[in-house]
């Protein structure tokens, strides 16, 4: 259970833990931002943009070492346990999560680098907007239902991943039918499709700091909860 | 018929536990029923402890200082009885049979439920009688049955080879270490089938603590084991079932892995995270 917290008597234990979260909130702003640079980078067509996003995944990477090394130094020297340990070792997994929606954004960037010109029209560009609306909503959502400790909003996060694939299977459909009607389009759909694979696969870590989320809350594990309520209801 | 069931309820859940990866839940060795404890004074230091010690198991006892953990374990083997004034209220049931009675043979239980203290105390006298002294009290057996005796009590508590070519000196000439163990091998020399350490490594080194831990783990796959220890990783490390005690209450029992890493009780989360204690 994830206590109202009462402070922990050694007052730098206490600061650890608070510099800790504040560092994954700060890593989870500068991911946000990146999908969505990268993203307008690719539908502007912003070549300045998609270099600074490239160059700023350097600071993510950063970051989650920086990560990685205070947590095995609080693990050696506090020996955490309960919601302490539940909170480093998730933040461990958000981090890394954080990080490949960091790679997730450069790959976007440099999709968008290979463009030389916009010569769509706007409907090709819609489903690739679309998705990347969705993904930052259930980014901030899934960060937030972490930081706030708040299980409920984390299965709303989780169980908004479906809509996501559907989205990302109708952009394929829809660009493979582009493509079919006119080669001419067939580089460009190809960068928008691996570029909507990319915020899919986001989704997806998305999804995972959510799964973490309802573990440091709960500590209990949400997809075995899942698939024991999948084996309790009757087969149709 | 009941033994044969017993062992067939036994492997249906040891294979059950493969199946799901749980730990097998051993039977019940000792349950505690609404017991309450005052001191001489009239003050009540336990308010009603209801829980169960399972057999072949490790069950450890935390809290603050204060909180009862070490009466209830001078409880379950009346130690308690020593001191006049003392009282206790409720049941204690060893394999189903109450032990609080008037007429409990008070040394008997005190050979099945052995007792092991904080600071070691083995006898003034020399290795082999601090093991061979309890076992007479109980047994008339012929002293080569006597030597096999304290050899097998020094070997399983683990010191028999350090032991062994000074059986016949001074237990007082040991190290910290090595004098517990002498105490646990003298415990577990009369064959009971309950032992209770109270805080048994807190006065001994890492290395040493680290060989009692060793030895608690061989001891578990025999006796039922009540640890009390301040030491909360070596609770983590130690037991599988962990209750957390707090003025005179049982405030939660559970096993140790959810105690340590999810506890229902704020109170527990609070002092198992050293946010009071």
């Amino acid at each position: 259970m994830a206590f109202q917290n009462t402070e922990h008597m050694i007052s730098s234990y206490e600061e650890e833990l608070t510099r800790l979260a504040e560092s994954i909130a700060e890593m989870g702003g500068l991911v946000e931002a990146s999908i969505s640079n990268a993203t307008l980078a690719l539908l502007k067509l912003d070549h300045g943009l998609a270099q600074t996003t490239i160059a700023q995944d350097k600071q993510i990477d950063a970051m989650q070492r920086k990560i990685d090394e205070n947590i095995v130094s609080m693990i050696a020297r506090r020996q955490p346990m309960a919601g302490d340990l539940r909170a480093i070792v998730t933040s461990l997994h958000v981090a890394n999560d954080l990080e490949r929606m960091g790679d997730m954004a450069k790959q976007i960037s440099r999709r968008s680098l290979q463009i030389e010109s916009l010569s769509l029209a706007p409907k090709f560009y819609n489903g690739v907007k679309h998705m990347n609306d969705l993904v930052l909503r259930q980014v901030k959502a899934a960060l937030d239902a972490y930081a706030t400790r708040d299980s409920a909003a984390a299965i709303e996060v989780c169980n908004g991943d479906d809509e996501i694939d559907a989205l990302y299977t109708s952009l394929f459909r829809e660009l493979l039918t582009y493509m079919m009607e006119d080669p001419r389009v067939i580089t460009q759909c190809t960068h928008l499709l691996f570029a909507g694979k990319s915020l899919e696969r986001a989704g997806d870590h998305a999804t995972n700091i959510a799964e973490a989320a309802y573990y440091l809350d709960t500590g209990r594990q949400l997809s075995s909860e899942v698939e024991q309520l999948h084996r309790q209801q009757p087969k149709e | 018929m009941d033994m044969l069931n017993s062992t067939a309820e036994t492997r249906a859940a040891a294979a059950a536990a493969s199946q799901t990866g749980m730990p097998v839940e051993q039977p019940i060795k000792l349950e505690v029923k609404d017991v309450h404890f005052f001191y001489a004074n009239g003050y009540e230091a336990l308010k009603g402890i209801n829980l169960q010690l399972r057999d072949k198991t490790v069950t450890a006892f935390i809290g603050p200082s204060g909180c009862g953990k070490s009466t209830l374990l001078r409880i379950l083997n009346r130690i308690y009885d020593l001191y006049p004034g003392q009282r206790v209220t409720g049941q204690v049931l060893l394999d189903g049979r109450d032990i609080l009675g008037k007429n409990e043979d008070l040394n008997r239980l005190r050979s099945r439920i052995g007792m092991v203290f904080q600071k070691p105390t083995p006898f003034p006298m020399s290795i082999y009688e601090n093991i061979a002294f309890g076992i007479r009290l109980y047994e008339k057996i012929p002293k080569s049955e006597m030597d096999g005796r304290v050899e097998a009590a020094l070997r399983k508590a683990a010191l028999w080879d350090e032991a062994k070519d000074k059986i016949n000196q001074s237990g007082l000439g040991l190290s910290g270490g090595q004098q517990q163990r002498l105490c646990i091998a003298r415990a577990i020399a009369v064959k009971p089938s309950v032992l209770l350490l109270d805080e048994p490594a807190s006065a001994l080194d890492p290395i040493s603590t680290a060989k009692v831990e060793e030895l608690i783990e061989e001891l578990a796959s025999d006796y039922c084991i009540a640890i009390v220890t301040h030491n909360m990783q070596q609770a983590a490390r130690a037991s599988q079932y962990t209750a957390f005690m707090y003025l005179g209450e049982l405030i939660e029992f559970n096993r140790t892995d959810n105690i340590f890493t999810a506890p229902a009780n704020k109170r527990t989360q609070d002092y198992v995270t050293g946010r009071f204690g």
